[in-house]
């Protein structure tokens, strides 16, 4: 067994165990802290298969942006373990048959996969020209799927723009910070200087 | 004996492990008188004599300090959950570390020459909150809870503009790896490196590098007017010399990715001088020094304030300036000052 093989069953352990956990844990805290560990091994999966680029990009924006705003919400979620355990024997026959279905479905698509002639020539080089495969993204997304590209990124500006719009209240009579006019305050017109008497006051 | 470790498992493994002790081992060492310059800067900066006891003028005060942090018991509060209070120390620590498997010191002189080097320290750093996150939250107290929801909000936000500055130079260089972004700036001295051309990006990475690592002014996480000390409240002994490490570790990355990025790393600043490790130690040192006067003299930021800064105006000013050197190097404006491609084009 060579050292890739070796890091392999690792990463895939641990990519199992991560989200069998996710599931099983009692606590929320616990369970988000799995799904991170799920998400670090399989970003050490893609390495093995030579996705770098996909790998470095699972870690920033799953586990470093939204995983923590999981952890974010769920830390200050005051939770009722029991009702939860509860909840979920409730509805464990209807992930029971999702389970059974998704299982289903890929063992009959896997069961009629077929290889292509030159598949191992291809998932070598995805890209002709012997280049390394962030370079290989970068063509295939920013010049030969320009218009796809950009277009699914339209899509996600008004969906946030949707989000935005659904959300936004101006709430009236609050008290708000206002910048500029903190940075325009000078001494002379902040404060005012008193000659105090002893024994007068003001 | 040469082909022991360069073909059969155990042989690589042990080179590796080599290469590894052999950046880690001097990289500690040099963080104890990093911390002991910290110090000096500080009081000198407040008129003070700062550690001057143990050894000749205080030098070994940061050996004397790990060993009282080493033999002091580890308390552990009541409620708290204690396999992830002690776990937040240790990925602090790991996260700080091994960042460094991707930075090189002089040519050639790296663990890991990846071609997403800049990615992977990047993917590294957003990864240091989870140490800050989780030992606030498994502390199961106030002030430790208030100062990790502080840092997670806060790294976030500055971690965006952090990434858009590197896209800039990325852009300029065409590569991620550290060699390829160093090469780049090779040519007339001091007059090549990516400061001139990324010049105000400069100020803006130093600033958010600062948010990053929960330094001053931005030490709002730790603040100890209002926090007592943030997350690592309820750490005492040795898992809280491990989060200061880390922290300390963190900040020194900064320094070494500041001087790759934007000071030529292992460059000269004159032709006629030999380039070597020396400059990038120089380089690195300097940032540290500045970092430890921002320390000094800077009052710490309102929280607000801080959002404010990430968002509304580095995250604008990131994104434009991704737009300007795109279009900049595109035309290759000033005959190549901003496009500078190893690969591609």
């Amino acid at each position: 067994m060579s050292v890739a093989d070796i890091a392999f069953y690792c990463f895939a352990l641990t990519t199992v165990a991560g989200g069998l956990f996710t599931v099983i844990g009692r606590n929320p805290v616990h369970s988000v802290l799995w799904l991170i560990l799920a998400f670090l091994s399989s970003a050490g999966l893609f390495v093995l298969l030579g996705a770098e680029f996909i790998a470095m990009l699972l870690i920033i924006v799953y586990v470093g942006a939204v995983a923590v705003l999981f952890l974010f919400v769920v830390m200050m979620l005051d939770i009722d373990f029991a009702e939860l355990k509860a909840e979920m024997s409730r509805y464990m026959p209807l992930a029971l048959l999702i389970g059974v279905v998704l299982l289903l479905q890929l063992a009959m698509a896997y069961g009629a996969w077929n290889f292509s002639d030159g598949v191992d020539a291809r998932l070598a080089a995805p890209v002709e020209g012997g280049i390394h495969n962030t370079q290989g993204l970068g063509y295939l997304i920013y010049d030969k799927y320009i218009m796809l590209f950009q277009l699914a990124g339209l899509v996600l500006l008004v969906a946030m723009v949707g989000a935005i719009v659904l959300t936004l209240r101006h709430r009236q009579n609050i008290k708000r910070q206002d910048i500029l006019a903190q940075m325009y305050r000078d001494p002379a017109k902040a404060m005012e200087l008193k000659d105090v008497k002893p024994g007068q006051g003001l | 004996m040469v082909e022991f470790f360069t073909t059969t498992n155990l042989g690589i493994l042990l080179l590796t492990l080599g290469q590894c002790l052999l950046v880690l081992v001097p990289l500690l060492v040099a963080l104890a008188f990093l911390m002991y310059a910290d110090r000096k800067v500080w009081a000198a900066v407040q008129m003070r004599k700062g550690p001057n006891i143990v050894g000749a003028f205080g030098l070994l005060q940061s050996f004397a300090d790990f060993i009282k942090y080493i033999v002091k018991e580890v308390v552990v509060p009541a409620g708290a959950d204690k396999f992830v209070f002690f776990l937040a120390p240790m990925i602090s620590f790991i996260m700080a570390v091994i960042a460094w498997a991707v930075i090189p010191f002089n040519d050639g002189w790296v663990l890991a020459d990846i071609n997403v080097a800049i990615l992977y320290v990047f993917a590294i750093s957003s990864l240091e909150v989870y140490g800050v996150i989780m030992g606030g939250w498994a502390s199961n107290s106030k002030y430790p809870f208030l100062g990790s929801l502080r840092s997670a909000a806060q790294m976030i936000s500055y971690e965006v503009s952090i990434g858009l500055i590197i896209i800039g130079v990325i852009i300029s260089t065409g590569s991620m790896n550290f060699g390829d972004i160093v090469a780049a700036q090779n040519g007339h001295g001091i007059l090549s490196w990516y400061f001139l051309p990324h010049f105000p990006m400069l100020f803006l990475f130093f600033i958010s590098a600062l948010a990053e690592t929960n330094r001053p002014p931005f030490d709002l996480p730790e603040a100890e007017s209002e926090l007592v000390a943030g997350y690592q409240v309820e750490y005492s002994s040795t898992p809280f010399l491990l989060f200061m490490i880390g922290e300390l570790t963190a900040v020194v990355l900064m320094c070494a990715l500041v001087s790759l990025l934007f000071l030529g790393g292992w460059l000269s600043p004159v032709e006629f001088l030999p380039d070597g490790f020396f400059w990038m130690f120089i380089k690195m040192v300097f940032c540290f020094f500045i970092f430890a006067m921002v320390k000094a003299i800077t009052p710490r930021y309102r929280y607000d304030q801080l959002m404010r800064l990430g968002w509304k105006v580095f995250l604008p000013l990131s994104l434009a300036w991704v737009v300007l050197v795109s279009f900049l190097a595109k035309f290759e404006v000033l005959g190549g000052f901003w496009a500078r491609w190893v690969i591609g084009g």
